[in-house]
Formats: C-alpha cells, structure tokens, sequence
C-alpha cells in the first residue's frame, strides 16, 4: 500500500539553528500518529515545513505519493489557536465557511447550501448553538473546535493538528478525540503533534518520537518505551520516572 | 453642491471615490497589521513624485505617479529587506525609510524648485494635498485608478478575507498568498499615490487608518466593517474637501484628516460595539442590577437574623 | 565662531542628543512612536503661540512637552480600549497634526510660523538668531537651547541608566522589582518630545525622525552593549549631521533633507559591512552551525 506520507532526509533550520536533521518517516493510510517530543524539538516545525510554511534545506517530502502542491486539496491543517488574531470580525459559522473557500472557487460567494454543511460540521464538534457568535467570546476549547470543524468541512484524507488539545477543557478534548476517532474509522489519516505523555498511548495507534531527528517511530506498543521516551527527552524527563512507573 | 464650479464638482467626486478606495484598502491594512507601514510608504513617495516631475521637465500626473509607485515599493521593499534579514525590527525599519526617503524627496525637491518654472509646479502640494489644483484629467485618472481597488478589493472579498485571518489555513487551500500579498501590496501603493495629490504624503496614512478604526466601533462583521470604513472614507474625503474649498488656499490634507478624526470620536462615543456610551449604559445597568441583588441578598439576611 | 561653525555645532549638539534618545527609543521598541511625537510637537508650537502669542523657546518647550504627553496618554488610551497599537498611533498622530497644521493655516497666517519651516527646519538662519549670555557672549539662541537639552538628556540617562536598562529589556520584572515603569515611559515620551522640538528649528519634524531612529538602528547592529550602542549611536547622529551638511553645501540643496540622507547612508554601511550582524558577514560565515 502506498504511503501516505514519505519523508526522507529532510533538514531545516529555524532562526538560524537548525532544528530538524535528516528527518526520515513514513505514515501507512488510516493511522493516527501522535509527534511527541521536548520543547523546541522541531514538532511544529516539521508540520510547517511539510505543509511548506516553512523552507526546508534539504530532502524530500511525499503526499500519496504526489509532490505538496499536486496533494493539496486532500489536506487538511488546523494550526495553533494562537496562530491567528481572534480579535478579527467574523463569527465562528463565517470561519468554518473558510474550509469551503477552496471548493467554492475564486470569485463566488458562499452558497446556502454551504452554510448548512458549516452547520452540521459545527453540530458534530458540539457547536451549532455558537454559530453566529463572535469568535473573541468564544472560550480557547470553543475555538479550538471551531478550527477543528473547519477542518472536517474540508473533507480531507489527510489531517495535520498543531497541539490540539493543549489548554482545552475536558469536554473539548473528548469532542476533539471523538471526532478523530470517527476520521480514522472512515480510513483519514490523522497526525498530531501532541504534548501530554499520558494520554499518548489512550489516543494514538502510532507514536513518532522527535528531537530534531526521529528518534522512534511506530506502533504506540512497540515504539512508545520508557527507553525511547527516555532517548527523547534525555535529563529533562527524570520526572516521569516516577510517573509512568 | 450647488454653487460650486464645474470644476470643483469633479474634485468632489474625486475624493469621494478616493476616500471610499482608502477606507477599504485600510481594513485590509488594519487586519495585516500594517496601519503605519502606509504612513511610511507614503512618505516613501515622495522621491518618486519629484523624480517624475524632474524626468518631464513640467506636471505630468501618470508619470509622477507611476515614479511615486515605484519609489513606495522600492521603500517596502526596503522595509521587507531590513526587517528580515537583521535584528531591527519592523517599527524601526519604517522610521528609518520613512525619514530617510523623505529627507531625499527634500533634497529633490529643492532641486527641482530652481529649475526654471518649477516653482509654479505644485510640487508642494503633494506635501499637504491640494485637491483644488486638480483638473478634469487628473480628476478622471484617479477615479479610473481608485475604482481598480475597488474592483480587486471586490471581486474576491472572501479570498481577502480569508488571507488577512489566517494565511497559513488559505495556503494550505491552495491560495498562493505570495501573489496575494503582491496585489495587496500593489493595491496599497496604488492608493497612497493616487491619494497623496489630494491629501499629501504626510497625512495620507490618515486615510488609510482612521476610516477603518472607526468602524470597527460599530460592527461585528468583517463584511459591515469594510463598507463602512469605505463610507467613513468617502464620507471624511468628501466633507474635507468642501470645507477646504471655502479659504483660499487651504491644503486639503489636513481638512480630510480633520473630518475622519471627527467620525472617529462620533464612533469612539457612540459606536454600538465597545462605543464609550454604550459601555456606560452596559455598566450603569450591570451596577443596577448588581446592587438589586445585593440589597434583595440584604434583606434576605436581614429576615433571616 | 564661523558661520559654518556654528552650523556644525547646532547639527551636532542635534545629532547628540537624538542619538541618545534614539537608542532607548529602538530598544523599547517605540520608533513609530517617536515619529508620532515628531508631527504633535507641531500642534503643541501652535497652541502655545496661539495663547501667548509669542515664539519664545520656553514656551515652544512647553507646549510640545505637553503634545508629546498628549500623544503618549492616546496612544495608549485607545490601546487599553481595544484599537492595535499601530492603528491607535496612526490615529492620534495623524489628527493632531492636522489640527496643527489648520490652526497654522486659518488662524496664524503665514508671517510668525509656516508649516514647511517646521517641518524642514532651516538651519541657514539659525547662526543669526543670538542671544546674550552671560559669559559665553553671544550664541544662537538654538545652540544654547540645544545645549540645555542635551545636559537634560544625558543626566537623565546617566543618573536612571539601570533603570532604563531594565525597563526597556523586561518591564515586567521592573515592575515586580518596583520601579515604577509607567512614569519612566512618560518621563521618557517628556524626554522624546523635548528633543524633538529643540531640534525642530535645526532640522525640522520629519528630519528629527530621522535622526531619531536611523543612527540608533545602525549602533544597534554593530554591539551588544547598551553603553556601546548609546555612544555609537551618538557617534553616527553626529557624523551623518555634519556629512549631510558638506553634501548639502556642495550639491546646494536642503541642508535637513540631507542630513536625513545621510543617516539612510550610515544605516546602509552598517546594515550590509557590520561584522556582527551585516548582510555580508552573515554570507561569508554561513551562520547555521553544522550538528
């Protein structure tokens, strides 16, 4: 089966320094991998660069076996909350909308029929009640949701979340898991760059344990070891020992 | 309207048109966080303005403007340079080409004004604007130039829209924003320099800003906030001109300035969102309510011992 | 002194102190602040003549310490209440300075005050204006204003240097440490407003913008240290004003347009030759270390 993602030696550098180094990965269709790894490891970098925000200096990078530009329609990013300034006017219906901006082309206004499936993309995260409401008065966990279905609208097979679920409440978090839950049940595949170690093995298939280079990278049983974890954040996790044991 | 000359009429109509163009582009301005990069590139013009009137010989408005566009981009292009590949970061990297290309336009300036004849020019009043000094040609090519942003800012509004909220998401949908940023930069410079015969280089930036912090005094709605800063443009370009017809000699600029700084307090006390007024009454009633409560709390207390 | 002496020295004294001014201006993070105060200065000359009907420098001082304060308490008002930063000087600069400018037009008339003095200067005149001292005899009355502000600026700078370092890298640990950082941003936007109109006469408003930040900008890219950065940046004030002035004497232009020039020219060199952080030190020695 061919690949859904093929990196391979892909380097970039970030302010100078670089911050991924021969990174090299493949994602098989229908998983849902978390990327986990210390601060400044290059997590939401390697995302950017994929979806080629962001330069990278050197390697290769394949969607469904197709360059990033020939892939594009069939992928989805829901990028950092604070990435954008929620301060801007537009309610949360207008800003699920902005997933159909692709399909509905150049110079078309948005139809009815494109504001029910907004509709209904915001009724599965949970928000049909905040349709019209403004996006600055909605909680983080809200917006987070609020991205997250405009994702969904997008209809894509491939998802790429930039920590979804950091600073959210519980609710959202369950919202958001049981959506992905539900992309990957339909054959999506999903990765995620996740910061809490705990939940990896209760949310995730596949692990891809990343400090500026893979560091381990598979099945959440085989590839999420206390050893490999340990590779991963080298001094900074001597708290988990006690945790995890 | 009445009781002004033919003239005068088309000048009117003019900056109506010009004010309603830099409404538009300023929201788009406002939300890529570039509301002084405007102040900049206008000042930026002004060694182009001179250019373009040295390279004649006498008043020649396309090609002073098209010198005009091309010194504003050279200056952001500049602006771009500096910020991204050095520690200076962008509020300084504007100074820096604002006083620096405006200190050159001087120095042309002073140049071109003792070539024989210049100084009848009107070169000086691109410094304040002097909307007066316009003919029937001039006042045609800028209604032809502004209503190009409009028609850019129009036909692809939800694209714009879109590019201003979160460029990331519209790349990923396939929307080159390089080629957007190019035509919204583009757009910008086209109506800074369009403008700057009107309201002068140094308070064109006025334009561009106050009209689009007015309105969004008042609306919710990207859509709403970008018609009104158009009609709080046009309304601001329009009423300035009028007064600054009634002395002679009166630099127009500063009159425009003045009219879209009176719409903006009108907005700051009066607007429906966050205006100053309707925060009073939401206070007022909030503190009501409170000290109901606490008193029926009191006297529930006061039973109850 | 010569006639061009005393030019030099005006052009110098201005250099000085903007530079000065300048670099705290850049480290806060405040250019465009510095540009708005500029163009308020304006509306504050006006008024001030306006009510005493006088151009005296007391009062010039005055009433632009009281525009420049103006500017920063709006700024800063419609900030807290909503408006970007940037959208909010734009704002506030751009009105008042309109209203300066129709004041001048309508009620001054052109005889006592004009615009295009203001905001070019015109330092050809400024060797003729003396005063009497006690003394030094006679000196132009801009030198002797100019001098004053530069003693101003430097005592303050010398005397709160701690201070000013820490609020500018990290206010809010200045103010957990409790110094009272909001009254050092006004103290310095007092600072800014009075060096702006001091050098108004010698270079006019939008060349003290220049003057202001460019040379700053340029120290900056050359050291890593306040001290260094703030002498540098004197340094260059002071080489760009008295460059522009040959230029402008030899090319027979305006003397203020080209000594803004020629701080643009001075922040060139620096930006592509510094050793530390230039364009083409960063080409020779690529500047990603290799893992």
């Amino acid at each position: 089966m061919l690949p859904v993602i093929n990196v391979n030696q892909l380097s970039a550098s970030y302010r100078k320094n670089k911050v991924l180094d021969r990174v090299g990965f493949e994602v098989r269709p229908g998983t849902m991998t978390s990327i986990v790894g210390p601060n400044g490891a290059g997590k939401s970098t390697l995302l950017k660069v994929l979806l080629e925000l962001h330069p990278k200096l050197s390697g290769t990078v394949s969607f469904f076996g197709e360059t990033y530009a020939k892939a594009k329609e069939r992928i989805g990013y829901v990028p950092q909350r604070g990435s954008v300034d929620w301060d801007f006017p537009t309610n949360a219906l207008d800003v699920v909308l902005m997933g159909l901006y692709g399909r509905i082309g150049w110079l078309k206004w948005p139809k009815k029929l494109h504001r029910e499936k907004a509709l209904e993309a915001l009724d599965q995260m949970g928000m049909a009640d905040y349709a019209s409401r403004q996006i600055s008065q909605l909680s983080g966990g809200q917006q987070q949701r609020v991205f997250l279905a405009r994702a969904l609208i997008q209809d894509a097979d491939l998802y790429f979340l930039d920590e979804p679920l950091a600073g959210v409440d519980a609710a959202t978090e369950r919202a958001i898991m049981d959506t992905l839950k539900l992309l990957k049940s339909k054959g999506r595949t999903v990765l995620v760059v996740h910061h809490d170690l705990q939940t990896v093995e209760d949310y995730f298939d596949h692990v891809l344990l990343l400090n500026r280079t893979v560091v381990a990278h598979g099945p959440t049983a085989d590839a999420f070891t206390r050893e490999n974890i340990f590779r991963t954040y080298g001094g900074t996790l001597r708290w988990m020992e006690g945790l995890s044991g | 309207m009445i009781g002004l000359s033919h003239n005068a009429q088309w000048v009117l109509l003019s900056t109506l048109i010009l004010g309603t163009a830099a409404g538009i582009m300023g929201c788009l301005a406002y939300w890529k966080r570039q509301s002084l990069m405007s102040d900049a590139l206008s000042h930026a013009a002004l060694p182009g303005v001179v250019g373009g009137f040295a390279l004649m010989g006498f008043k020649n408005l396309p090609v002073m403007i098209a010198g005009a566009a091309v010194s504003a981009l050279i200056g952001a292009l500049l602006i771009h340079w500096i910020r991204s590949s050095s520690r200076v970061k962008e509020d300084a990297a504007m100074g820096i080409i604002l006083s620096v290309f405006f200190g050159l336009g001087i120095m042309m300036l002073t140049f071109v004004n003792r070539m024989a004849g210049a100084s009848q020019s009107g070169l000086d009043s691109f410094i304040f604007g002097q909307a007066a000094s316009m003919v029937r040609k001039d006042v045609l090519m800028m209604i032809v130039l502004a209503s190009i942003v409009l028609l850019v800012a129009g036909i692809a509004f939800k694209e714009w829209k879109l590019f201003l909220f979160d460029p990331a998401f519209a790349k990923g949908l396939g929307m080159s924003t390089r080629w957007m940023g190019a035509i919204y930069m583009g757009a910008l410079v086209l109506v800074i320099v369009v403008g700057i015969q009107a309201v002068g280089v140094i308070l064109m930036a006025a334009l561009l800003i106050i009209p689009a912090v007015s309105a969004r005094y008042w609306t919710q709605s990207f859509k709403w906030m970008v018609v009104l800063s158009a009609l709080f443009g046009g309304g601001a370009g329009m009423i300035g001109t009028l007064i600054s017809t009634y002395g002679k000699g009166w630099p127009t600029g500063p009159f425009i300035v003045i009219a879209a700084a009176c719409l903006f307090v009108v907005s700051l006390a009066f607007g429906a969102r966050k205006g100053l007024v309707v925060l009073a009454v939401q206070q007022y009633a909030q503190r009501k309510k409170l000290r109901r409560t606490t008193f029926v709390q009191q006297s529930a207390l006061e039973r109850g011992s | 002194m010569s006639y061009a002496g005393w030019i030099l020295l005006t052009a110098s004294l201005v250099g000085l102190s903007c530079g000065f001014i300048g670099a705290l201006l850049i480290l806060r993070r405040m250019a465009m602040m510095a540009d708005a105060i500029s163009h308020t200065v304006l509306l504050g000359i006006v008024v001030a003549y306006l009510v005493t009907r006088e151009l005296s420098g007391v009062h010039m001082l005055l009433g632009a310490i009281a525009a420049g304060l103006l500017t920063s308490v709006l700024v800063q008002w419609f900030h807290s209440r909503g408006v970007q930063q940037e959208a909010s000087i734009g704002v506030v600069f751009t009105s008042l300075f309109a209203i300066g400018v129709v004041l001048i037009a309508t009620k001054v008339g052109n005889a006592h005050l004009d615009v295009k003095h203001t905001l070019m200067g015109e330092i050809t005149f400024i060797p003729w204006e003396k005063i009497e001292l006690p003394w030094l005899g006679a000196i132009p009355e801009a030198v002797f204003i100019l001098s004053l502000v530069l003693i101003v600026v430097v005592a303050v700078i010398l005397a709160f240097y701690k201070e000013w370092k820490i609020t500018s890298f990290d206010p809010a640990l200045a103010a957990s440490l409790g110094i009272p950082v909001v009254l050092m941003h006004y103290v310095f936007m007092s600072l800014v407003s009075v060096t702006t109109v001091a050098a108004f006469d010698a270079v006019g408003a939008i060349m003290v913008v220049a003057m202001l930040i460019t040379p700053a900008a340029a120290a900056y890219l050359w050291t890593d240290r306040l001290a260094v950065m703030l002498g540098l940046s004197g340094l260059f004030g002071v080489v760009s004003a008295i460059a522009g002035y040959y230029v402008a004497v030899w090319l027979d232009t305006s003397i203020s347009g080209s000594m803004a020039f020629a701080t643009g020219i001075v922040f060139m060199i620096s930006f592509l030759g510094s050793p530390k952080h230039g364009i083409v030190a960063k080409f020779i020695r690529p500047a990603v270390p290799s893992a």
